[in-house]
């Protein structure tokens, strides 16, 4: 097992992250990628009373997420990195280049938001950062939970949220 | 029952629509319990909506359901601007029948946990 899974979700860790993905992946530990949030130890206590027993919460800015994503990788446990917008996961991968795919798992309503799924919101910018990460040969996805399919970059920003 | 108790409930999906509904069924309307969910809302928006909610109910108490949903992240977040607040997350009907029939909230706690019970199947 490794770190396989990265996911882009304002709502950071909840109940689709512990529960939906955590139970069928047996997640040993999660990554929030955050660099307000790894200066917030209340914050930071926030996340960490909300896992269940078992499941290890880091949090790390994206600078340290990228000089310890090895280690992530190499642990026995499979793991998730979370960020919670766009630009902090692109900035993630302009470090770290191995990161093979992103997963978009909730980005919700903003007022500079289009809406192209139930659970994905999308600003002009977020689009392009997003297209410029497919370009890159990441593979980008949207998919809340693991029992639906996932949505191809492309199809997600065809649509129009009356999915 | 002689004080109307209030109490937000929020949670994923439409559960506390339904837990509402279900206590409004076998107790009646004497109590303002205020439904809230999760359904599509930004982390911002669910903090805003479970404010609302406290502030036009007048509730002390807020119940939500998973320890680590996106609600209860907010209420916790609530809790800390507003330290009277109390937040209980797990809810079931049976914690919300107690406290909307005049249990305080640990007592309404006990209630729910003392319904837990697994019957047949060789337990």
């Amino acid at each position: 097992m490794t770190l396989e899974l990265f996911r882009i979700d304002d709502r950071l860790v909840h109940g689709q992250v512990v529960i939906g993905w955590g139970l069928p992946h047996a997640l040993g530990f999660l990554v929030v990628v955050d660099d307000a949030i790894a200066a917030a130890p209340w914050e930071q206590e926030l996340y960490r009373m909300g896992t269940p027993e078992g499941m290890e919460v880091r949090f790390a800015t994206v600078d340290e997420a990228a000089a310890a994503l090895p280690g992530y990788q190499a642990d026995a446990r499979a793991g998730m990195l979370l960020t919670a917008d766009v630009a902090t996961m692109v900035r993630l991968v302009d470090s770290v280049p191995a990161v093979q795919q992103v997963t978009i798992g909730g980005l919700h309503h903003r007022t500079d938001r289009v809406p192209r799924l139930r659970f994905v919101f999308l600003s002009p910018s977020e689009e392009t950062a997003l297209r410029g990460l497919a370009a890159r040969g990441v593979h980008v996805s949207a998919q809340d939970v693991p029992t639906s399919a996932p949505i191809p970059l492309e199809a997600v920003l065809a649509a129009d949220g009356t999915e | 029952m002689s004080d109307v108790r209030a109490a937000v409930v929020a949670g994923h999906g439409s559960v506390a629509a339904g837990l509402c509904s279900a206590v409004t069924q076998i107790v009646g309307t004497q109590h303002a319990l205020v439904a809230v969910s999760n359904e599509g809302g930004s982390p911002d928006e669910i903090r805003a909506a479970l404010e609302a909610a406290l502030d036009a109910s007048g509730a002390a108490v807020l119940f939500t359901d998973l320890p680590a949903g996106s609600c209860t992240m907010a209420a916790r977040r609530i809790a800390r601007a507003r330290p009277e607040l109390v937040v209980v997350t797990g809810v079931s009907l049976p914690v919300l029948l107690a406290y909307v029939t005049g249990s305080e909230v640990a007592a309404a706690v006990r209630a729910g946990q003392g319904a837990l019970a697994v019957v047949g199947g060789g337990a």
